[in-house]
């Protein structure tokens, strides 16, 4: 074992010359992959920069709301895409606990929530309102949601409370969670043909509003401690009476030995920050061009040299 | 003589315990529906469930920290993640010591067709190498050696550990005391339930899921193992002792020898349990087969999802065949003075065609791994097609029928009318059926397991589990009997369904959402579409091996008395059949338990969906108390449907 370790020590240190992040630990920087098109081509694309720096890097496919304790516990290297509405709780409990650190912002905005596309608004012209879609809920309704109609939530990891929402808000929904994202655009896809109304989550930066041109459903705005306190909110007694944060952040995370252990790469991970349109054209190479992740990382590094030549520098 | 009035008496008292419970019971519903019947008998008030969550992971919070349970499984995760790293490097190259994967596919197999061959000739020897051929042309080798890595490593724990568990529980009666129930509780446990532990105790990946693996597929090793040692004859347990064995002797070259037959059977079923589950491990991060398939079905690309579940099924029926080969062939011996070659035929052979696809991979990449863009698949255009298909107008307004008569018809009302019992009621509608089947002891276990149900506070989401199953399983008997009946009737037809039946039951669970997806999409139909195939195949082939095991006197006897096909059916073999349908039965009910939780994954707003959520943080004490919810209700149906086969088959005295 000892003798591999130093074969492999011998082979890393005659790699350095090539290599400008020699001092890094040769250990593997483990990047979790997530559920959603976005996370997977993105963390392809920071572990091929990573890469190509000479960092060994492994991907981890783990639940995106369980991946806060990972990281904290030092299982998982790094986070790149915490989206504050879906990941914020999450996010800031783990920092309480310790053990993950925040890396900053990217330069994307985001937002996350009740979404149809345009033409729903035909069956339904009162929308964007909240209540003028519950007013014509049985437009939304299928044969398994009964006269209520059917809202098309995010996967239930993502935990999304479109269920206490609907509650909160007294709405003639059934929230059914999809499996997947892909399972999203798979039922917009599918509504398309005959401009069936639809209403799903959906969220910004995607690729989803160049194909199929929507909007957010307005819900009463969020406000602070609309998720944690009964009174605020229009429902005094209920939580998640509000619609998610309207332009929200997206933050990198990282476990807080990272720093110490991989300098180069934790300095490269702090320069990145991706676009709205950058977010979303990754997400566009797998969802619509049917790209494997990783031919979509290489196709995007690629196409963008200059973008991400400025962060490893 | 003694036995029969007592047999014959018990039914009346049972079944006036019974009428009386159902009688509360629809006293009770009819009260509700009159809107007199107090809330607090409606639903347990939220006041009075005890937090039994919050006391688990106070528990489970001593135990992961302050005894350091926690330091201790994360030390046994770091060897269990050499030993992971290792074949992960073997099987498709991980960048892990000893860096000499992966091996090529041609040499894999190569070994295949040579094992397949000694073991069962040239129809092994062509799946084998088949399989294996197929699933590297598909341009699936990656992902299905991610998920070998992992089998080669969770089977063999799964083996030594049930293997030893087994032998204590042989040797000392208070072993076997404890782990009886322990075990009957483990096969009820929904998988969900063993996910989050692993990940909690074992590290987020591959180790998580190997772990999870491994103790899903002990119990059936335990079992089997118990079982063949018990069923070692005393002849040869004299012969070993007058030989004067000592006692470890006695175990090695006596015991184990002897209840061979059983071992491999418990061997066959770790690698069946193995293999399904390492496919449902997805769940938390587990790359390979599953991974892909989970991906592909959630987008709804069902082409490349029928790819991946074809070589699922191939690589199943593979392992199965192989190992019940094993269990076939006998020990060989050979002549004294024979040569190691020549005892080793088969294992010189492998190493032979091993190494040489080793080398001929250095000249010839392609035989060493298949590159993207070079493989067969034809997943996207299947896409298309079966995308295609569906779209027609035909086909989606038989689909949309289907739905909507399901759903609005049956389901929903079904569903609607099951919620709105009373709690009290429902327990007593449980209480009845399991004192009419199984007796008075069975009535007083179902009203516990049911009281704690709703002691949980998940009585509602449990009776939507409940209610899927019952929706399923009914059905299914409505289809399944009805085919197991007319293939019974011919020979040829029996053993065609039966082999058609032995094979369906090897595939992973996971394959059988694939069909159910595809005709309905991913609504509630599909998840009871996919319970219902499910459960359709033990239903069929109990009902067949029931009807065809009838003594034959006692059909020709009906023949005699001049009884129509029919009449012959219904008074003689139906009767005689039912105890061997009810095992059916029970097992689709398991089966169906067990699919209803698996199928949260396309959207159920049942225990199944809360244990998926439950996957997404640390919550241990939710996840536990949800599935020992499922547990307690396949229990109660467990406990009641055998007693009554039990019971039924001493009373018409069949084997």
């Amino acid at each position: 074992m000892k003798k591999m370790t130093t074969a492999f020590t011998a082979g890393v240190l005659a790699l350095a010359p090539l290599a400008v992040l020699a001092q890094d630990s040769s250990d593997p920087i483990v990047i979790p992959i997530h559920n959603w098109s976005s996370q997977i081509v993105m963390s392809n694309v920071v572990g091929q920069i990573l890469e190509s720096a000479g960092n060994n890097v492994e991907y981890v496919t783990t639940d995106s709301q369980a991946v806060y304790e990972s990281v904290r516990v030092g299982d998982v290297t790094m986070e790149l895409e915490v989206w504050e509405g879906a990941f914020g709780a999450s996010f800031r409990a783990a920092l309480e606990k310790g053990g993950i650190i925040d890396v900053g912002d990217h330069n994307a905005v985001t937002r996350e929530d009740w979404w149809y596309p345009m033409w729903t608004k035909d069956a339904c012209p009162g929308l964007p309102d909240w209540e003028a879609l519950n007013a014509c809920a049985a437009v939304f309704a299928t044969p398994e949601t009964g006269g209520k109609g059917r809202y098309l939530d995010g996967p239930v990891d993502w935990l999304k409370h479109g269920q206490e929402r609907v509650a909160a808000l007294d709405m003639d929904f059934v929230v059914i969670n999809a499996g997947s994202a892909a399972a999203l655009w798979a039922e917009i896809g599918a509504a398309e043909a005959d401009k069936k109304p639809v209403v799903v989550f959906n969220w910004t930066p995607n690729f989803a509003e160049a194909v199929w041109p929507g909007e957010f459903v307005e819900f009463p705005p969020h406000e602070e401690g609309c998720d944690t306190d009964p009174s605020v909110g229009v429902n005094p007694d209920a939580l998640y009476d509000c619609g998610n944060p309207a332009t929200g952040y997206l933050k990198k995370a990282a476990w807080d030995g990272m720093e110490a252990k991989w300098p180069a790469a934790y300095a490269t991970l702090e320069a990145i920050s991706f676009t709205n349109p950058q977010i979303a054209e990754m997400a566009k190479l797998v969802d619509i061009d049917e790209m494997e992740p990783e031919e979509a990382a290489e196709a995007w590094l690629e196409a963008n040299p200059d973008v991400w030549g400025a962060w490893v520098n | 003589m003694v036995a029969i009035p007592s047999v014959t008496r018990t039914p009346m008292t049972r079944n006036r315990t019974a009428i009386w419970l159902l009688g509360i019971a629809i006293v009770l519903t009819i009260l509700q529906y009159s809107g007199v019947l107090p809330a607090w008998l409606h639903r347990i008030p939220d006041a009075m469930i005890p937090p039994a969550a919050i006391w688990l992971d106070v528990f489970f919070n001593f135990v992961k920290d302050d005894l350091g349970l926690l330091k201790f499984t994360r030390f046994l995760t770091a060897g269990l993640e050499n030993v992971l790293d290792t074949s992960g490097n073997i099987f498709y190259g991980k960048r892990r010591w000893p860096n000499l994967g992966p091996i090529p596919w041609t040499a894999i197999a190569g070994v295949a067709v040579v094992v397949g061959y000694y073991l069962g000739g040239w129809r092994l020897a062509v799946l084998g190498g088949g399989t294996f051929i197929w699933t590297a042309l598909i341009g699936q080798w990656k992902i299905a050696m991610e998920t070998m890595s992992v089998l080669v490593v969770a089977a063999p724990l799964a083996f030594v550990i049930g293997l030893s568990l087994g032998i204590a529980a042989w040797k000392y009666a208070w072993v076997d005391k404890t782990i009886k129930p322990v075990l009957s509780v483990l096969q009820t446990l929904p998988f969900f339930t063993y996910l989050l532990p692993a990940v909690i105790f074992f590290k987020v990946g591959p180790t998580a899921g190997a772990v999870a693996t491994t103790i899903y597929a002990i119990p059936p090793m335990i079992l089997m193992t118990t079982l063949g040692l018990q069923k070692v004859s005393p002849e040869v347990v004299e012969a070993g002792k007058m030989s004067g064995c000592s006692k470890f002797q006695m175990l090695r070259h006596v015991y184990i020898p002897s209840a061979r037959t059983e071992i491999l059977v418990g061997v066959n079923q770790v690698i069946m349990l193995c293999l399904a589950m390492v496919v449902l491990t997805a769940f938390i991060g587990m790359p390979g087969l599953g991974a892909k398939l989970l991906a592909m079905m959630g987008s709804f690309k069902l082409g490349r999802s029928f790819e991946i579940g074809v070589t699922i099924v191939l690589l199943a029926v593979t392992l199965d065949r192989m190992s019940k080969a094993w269990v076939v062939k006998q020990p060989e011996h050979f002549e004294k003075g024979t040569s190691w070659v020549n005892r080793h035929k088969t294992l010189v052979l492998a190493i032979a065609v091993f190494i040489g696809f080793t080398l001929l991979s250095f000249v010839l990449p392609i035989a060493g791994t298949i590159g993207r863009g070079q493989d067969f698949s034809q997943g996207k255009e299947l896409d298309n097609l079966i995308k295609g298909f569906l779209a027609i107008d035909i086909v989606q307004s038989i689909t949309y029928g289907i739905r909507y008569f399901l759903n609005v018809w049956i389901l929903n009302p079904f569903r609607d009318f099951m919620l709105s019992i009373p709690t009290p009621a429902m327990i007593m509608v449980v209480a009845a059926f399991a004192v009419w089947l199984g007796g008075k002891r069975e009535g007083v276990i179902a009203v516990i397991f049911f009281g704690l149900v709703a002691l949980s506070g998940w009585w509602d989401r449990s009776i939507i589990t409940l209610y899927s199953v019952l929706a399923a399983v009914s059905i299914a008997m409505l289809l399944g009997i009805p085919i197991g009946v007319l293939a019974a009737r011919s020979d040829k037809w029996s053993q065609r369904v039966l082999l058609a039946c032995d094979t369906a039951q090897t595939f992973p669970s996971f394959i059988y959402l694939i069909p159910a997806i595809m005709l309905f999409g991913i609504t509630a139909t599909a998840v009871v579409g996919s319970i219902l195939i499910f459960a359709m195949v033990p239903l069929i082939r109990y009902t067949i091996e029931g009807l065809r095991t009838v003594p034959p006197e006692m059909t020709e006897a009906a023949d005699m008395a001049g009884a129509t096909r029919m009449q012959k059916l219904v008074n003689v073999q139906l009767p005689l059949a039912l105890p061997t349908m009810a095992v059916g039965f029970n097992q689709a009910i398991m089966f169906a338990f067990f699919m209803v939780i698996i199928a949260a994954f396309i959207g159920t707003q049942d225990l199944g969906q809360e244990l998926q959520r439950t996957l997404a943080g640390t919550d241990l004490g939710k996840n536990f108390v949800l599935g020992i919810c499922v547990s307690l209700m396949a229990l109660t149906f467990d406990l009641v449907i055998m007693k009554w086969a039990a019971d039924k088959k001493k009373a018409l005295g069949l084997p």
